[in-house]
């Protein structure tokens, strides 16, 4: 909300300055978004009374006219613009004024007439924002000579306020005011709201079929109203200083009232009214067309201000265009209502709309207001359009108005809330300034909060109250106490941050990626992949959840080969997405991509680039944290995103834990990759999972290796050798290790030799090359049967 | 034997010019050898009389003495020379680099988070964590933000159907540790968040940590304490003025933002915190009786407090960093930086 400073002086008015009072706003809870002038620097414009226009006579949209500035002998100027007038008074600025944008008024010379200044517009003083049809014409008794600056009060500042949702109450130069009395202990002068006497008793009746969501309906006939009338100047500048457009002084005066008193009012045009005002929810499927030209379909549940023929406005967010005031109108039905904030919450957004109506109805105007608000309204339109004021009109419904608020503040939740006793008669004293009437007895206070406090409900809504005007700053600071128990650790859990920095110390940069993709890039690497859909994303290409780390991490490549970085190696931790709503699995995992040269560059690096088994190596690392390595196993499998020969499914005890490989060639090339790419993702469940250490005794007998190189198929996998081996090696075989993988010279074509060493040792004695010859027969008979391996010779 | 003492002078000087290890040992064998030069005279000594015998041996001895130390001393030269030659080729420049895979980095967001989460551990904290895809009850509901409530538009959601959206902050996960009423709590929620704004200064995702404690006695007190504490701790300066703002949120009463005197321009006023010399870092407040109603929790015995505060924010403060939407981009040159 933005209100003028000096309009809020004119209620309440601190001994602070502009900034103090910004200051003690924000330190209540209504914080202060901005301070700005209202106008923007000038100098040198005073107040003038045009007395002669002459035709320019050599420029036809010209004239040549005298002023009277105050200074004693009137001043020739040319002037341009179409309504200047004689007996017109205006801001003039003299020669050596100084405009917005630091435009300096000079002698001149136009087309051989002397103008000494400038007849200002309001768009040259930045008083509009777009570009003004003409000079700003003031009022007749506007003072000569006067500075026009002082004059208009133009040292005013627009102060902008971000209200939170509960306050409501103080969307409105009143609640404004009266929230600023509180904090300095001042007395507010009110603006004084007479009742208008009718001149006339005709009246609209109104009907009211849903009194629950409108519990009071105030409207009045006004007769003969002149809406070609201008609206004041002051107002007209109010308005501005409050971000509202001036309208026509009807829309004029209801938004003025609005923002002055907080009532939100409508006027509608009477000729366009037909039997009676019916309050009542839409039927569906009526149609309305608003004051903004959008015609909308009413939905039930959308409370709706209608006559016999049908809607005429949603009630509390707009007005219909058919029934709205137009320069025919003579005669205007008033409304100021209280709607329910339940009836008005929501609705707004369901059309799409927000209305300075709106926002107030939701959080809440005060039921109290509304004949003071027509009341108002009238007086304002009175003196603008003129009129003749019909009775006012009310319908109101006791039992859905809102109940009275009664709330007990015990003494003893106060002290224990804040951590520190108040003397009773300042939260007394403070419970009576917000308007609450108070009754004190020994345990606390029984308040009754002021019909403008939709959120005074419970003792806390007090306890905040009571603290926030004492100042959350003056309230005590302790350290909370707690008792010292120990928290279970397990130690077979790898925390993530271990595995973060394992990740780091073999050269890897931490990414966070967007958790929603575009779905082309999804679909590129993932075309099987089901993941939930935003229905509203931020942009297509943010419009799909991750069902893998990879597309972010390929995204945040792309990004890094764009700017000439060109060895990436990228790691993240976060959620991946799969599968349809109702059967949804978020999952954390852990994913790593490279892409480049093996090693950074280097006086002694190698320029290598990476492949599959480096990254292996990566995860292997990872894995081994778990302290459990027969857990893990990779099997040649497929996966859409990867090259078929080059890719695994990484096993965890049997189950699919992830997948690791090259970026497919064919997905590499659609996303106009250059370089191989190696990626993997794991489930963080696995990798967290491990073991506690269990010692195993040192044997104090010999080892035996043996070494054997066998001749396989070149497609064979190592794994099934190394399976095979461990079946028949028997129980005292401590390590098997891959030595050498080898094709070529000496190898027949199609097979490769794979070297292994194995190493026995028997805890409790020395075992005999007999027990080993025959392991090792055993092995090479099983391996020759099922995987058709030849021993090496 | 007139000859000797011309012998060792040439010997000597044989000894002098020797080169190398193997032609030294030539040497000794020529003069000291089994069949060496001096050996020859020593065995020529028989030849001499009885009386001239002691002397000449003993001047004999005394030439082969001296040859052996001349042979020595030239022996431990060359030795050394070769010593220092091959010292002087094996010599490496020790300032090239060291040969090895050069450390990556953590994200900053996640050293900024790690450091937060540490501060609230090591005082008896638990993190805990939840789901981001979440339902309109635990990011909403049971946060006292009913359907049409004018909070919900301060967030703007991000949904999936009618129920289901992106959490628009970790409150949910304080949810469902309440409703597993295990008395008293004291956790930290880091994580993801999202919200439907990208702008200069917003991104649709961003990582929020939030705070709950729930016990006895709690009070706005020990909110304001831990608070400073916090702060006090995150930016490291004991003397960082920290202040409360009343403010509004549906799940706190009272509810307070917490400003700190700007870290940039140490609160003379800069760009950073529009010249009002203080930043908004975090919200808070004592848990609103009616989330603890939601949760199962009893009012009367229990009270609690809740903050919540942006990562990034903090890391941007803390580390100097100018765009939110680096944070995003993982650009190498960026997060080399925080390594």
């Amino acid at each position: 909300m933005k209100f003028s400073e000096e309009w809020l002086r004119e209620w309440v008015s601190p001994q602070l300055d502009t900034q103090a009072l910004a200051d003690q706003i924000t330190m209540a809870g209504l914080e202060v978004d901005a301070v700005v002038p209202v106008a923007a620097a000038f100098d040198g414009v005073v107040v003038a009374e045009v007395l002669e226009k002459i035709q320019h006579p050599d420029a036809d949209k010209l004239n040549v006219c005298r002023v009277e500035d105050g200074s004693g002998e009137s001043v020739q100027v040319v002037c341009g613009a179409p309504n200047v007038a004689v007996g017109q008074k205006v801001p003039f600025a003299r020669v050596g004024a100084i405009l917005p944008g630091d435009f300096k008024i000079r002698r001149a010379t136009l087309r051989g007439q002397e103008s000494r200044g400038m007849i200002c517009s309001a768009s040259e003083l930045g008083l509009e924002e777009e570009t003004s049809a003409g000079i700003l014409e003031l009022p007749a008794d506007a003072p000569v000579g006067e500075d026009f600056r002082d004059w208009m009060g133009l040292s005013d500042h627009t102060i902008e306020v971000d209200l939170t949702p509960n306050r409501g109450d103080c969307l409105s130069l009143k609640g404004m005011a009266r929230e600023v009395g509180v904090l300095n202990r001042l007395a507010v002068t009110w603006p004084d709201v007479q009742p208008v006497t009718a001149t006339h008793d005709e009246i609209f009746s109104v009907r009211v079929e849903d009194a629950e969501l409108c519990p009071r309906y105030v409207g009045r006939l006004i007769k003969g109203v002149d809406v070609t009338a201008e609206t004041p100047l002051w107002m007209v500048e109010r308005l501005r200083r409050s971000a509202i457009r001036s309208i026509d002084p009807v829309v004029d005066v209801t938004n003025y009232v609005m923002l002055e008193l907080g009532q939100p009012l409508h006027a509608f045009d009477l000729a366009n009214l037909h039997g009676a005002v019916v309050v009542r929810l839409a039927r569906v499927g009526e149609q309305l067309v608003l004051l903004d030209g959008q015609k909308v379909t009413l939905t039930d549940g959308t409370l709706v201000i209608a006559d016999e023929r049908g809607p005429l406005a949603i009630a509390g967010v707009m007005g219909g265009e058919h029934s709205g005031v137009g320069a025919e109108t003579r005669d205007i039905f008033l409304e100021s209502a209280f709607f329910a904030p339940l009836a008005v919450a929501g609705q707004a957004r369901r059309y799409g709309l927000h209305t300075d109506a709106s926002h107030r109805f939701e959080r809440g105007v005060d039921a109290e207001l509304a004949r003071e608000a027509a009341e108002r309204a009238t007086r304002l339109l009175l003196q603008i359009t003129g009129g003749e004021p019909g009775p006012l009109v009310e319908v109101a419904s006791r039992e859905y108005l809102p109940a009275e608020q009664r709330v007990y503040l015990r003494a003893t939740r106060l002290e224990q809330a804040l951590g520190k006793a108040l003397p009773t008669e300042e939260v007394t004293e403070i419970l009576q300034r917000l308007g609450m009437a108070v009754d004190v007895d020994d345990q606390g206070w029984q308040a009754v909060a002021p019909s403008w406090r939709f959120d005074i409900v419970i003792e806390e809504d007090l306890i905040e109250e009571v603290a926030r005007i004492h100042g959350y700053n003056r309230l005590p600071v302790r350290r909370p106490q707690a008792r010292l128990a120990l928290r279970p650790d397990h130690e077979a859990h790898t925390p993530l941050g271990r595995l973060r920095r394992q990740m780091v110390a073999r050269g890897f940069y931490e990414a966070v990626t967007y958790s929603f993709v575009a779905p082309e890039l999804q679909g590129a690497l993932l075309p099987e992949a089901v993941s939930p859909v935003l229905a509203n994303p931020i942009s297509a290409d943010l419009s799909v959840m991750r069902a893998s780390l990879f597309p972010g991490l390929v995204r945040a490549l792309e990004h890094n080969l764009n700017r000439q970085q060109t060895r990436v190696r990228l790691f993240e931790t976060g959620l991946v997405f799969r599968g349809e709503l109702d059967d949804l699995q978020q999952l954390p995992m852990l994913g790593a991509l490279v892409c480049g040269s093996r090693e950074p560059e280097g006086w002694s690096a190698k320029r290598e680039t990476v492949d599959f088994f480096d990254l292996k190596g990566d995860l292997e690392s990872l894995l081994a944290m778990g302290g459990e390595p027969d857990a893990w196993r990779f099997e040649p499998a497929e996966h859409s995103a990867l090259h078929p020969g080059q890719c695994a499914r990484i096993l965890h005890r049997g189950e699919e834990a992830g997948w690791i490989g090259t970026l497919h060639p064919a997905v590499r090339a659609r996303l106009g990759l250059k370089l191989d790419v190696v990626l993997f993702e794991v489930r963080l469940d696995t990798l967290t999972h491990g073991h506690v250490p269990a010692f195993t005794p040192l044997s104090r007998f010999p080892e035996v290796r043996r070494d054997l190189a066998f001749l396989v198929d070149e497609h064979l996998p190592v794994q099934a050798l190394l399976d095979t081996l461990r079946g028949q090696a028997g129980e005292w075989l401590t390590e098997s290790r891959l030595f050498d993988v080898y094709q070529g010279k000496g190898v027949p074509e199609g097979r490769k030799s794979v070297a292994l060493g194995l190493t026995w040792q028997h805890p409790s004695r020395t075992l005999n090359d007999e027990e080993i010859n025959q392991l090792v027969d055993a092995i090479i008979t099983e391996s020759r049967q099922h995987l058709g391996a030849e021993l090496r010779g | 034997m007139d000859h000797l003492p011309t012998l060792v002078a040439e010997a000597r000087q044989a000894i002098q010019a020797a080169e190398t290890i193997p032609a030294l040992e030539e040497l000794r064998v020529r003069y000291l050898g089994k069949k060496g030069e001096i050996t020859a005279l020593l065995k020529g000594l028989g030849k001499l009389s009885a009386a001239e015998r002691p002397a000449a041996g003993e001047r004999i001895n005394q030439a082969k003495q001296a040859l052996a130390e001349e042979l020595e001393g030239r022996r431990a030269a060359l030795e050394k020379a070769a010593l220092e030659q091959r010292l002087s080729a094996e010599r490496l420049d020790v300032t090239l680099p060291g040969r090895n895979q050069i450390d990556g980095g953590l994200h900053p967001v996640t050293r900024t988070l790690e450091r937060i989460e540490g501060l609230f551990t090591r005082i008896g904290y638990d993190v805990a964590v939840g789901p981001e895809i979440e339902d309109d009850y635990h990011n909403f509901e049971a946060l006292n933000i009913p359907a049409h409530h004018p909070a919900r538009g301060m967030a703007d959601t991000f949904y999936f159907d009618a129920t289901r959206l992106l959490r628009t902050h970790t409150s949910p996960v304080q949810v469902r540790t309440m409703k597993e009423g295990k008395l008293p709590i004291r956790i930290v929620c880091p994580g993801r968040v999202y919200r439907s704004d990208s702008d200069l200064t917003h991104t649709p995702m961003f990582h929020q940590v939030e705070g709950l404690l729930v016990d006895e006695d709690v009070s706005f007190a020990d909110l304001k304490g831990t608070i400073e504490d916090f702060l006090h701790a995150f930016f490291e300066r004991d003397d960082l003025s920290v202040r409360f703002r009343p403010s509004y949120f549906p799940f706190t009463e009272p509810s307070a933002e917490v400003d700190i005197q700007c870290v940039m321009c140490s609160g003379k006023g800069c760009r950073v915190c529009s010249h009002s010399g203080w930043l908004e870092v975090m919200g808070c407040g004592m848990v609103h009786p009616e989330v603890f109603r939601h949760a199962g929790i009893d009012t009367d015995r229990y009270t609690g407090f809740a903050f919540g505060m942006g990562a990034e924010r903090l890391a941007m403060l803390r580390y100097g960093v100018n765009d939110l939407r680096m944070f995003f981009d993982n650009d190498l040159r960026f997060l080399r930086q925080f390594a």
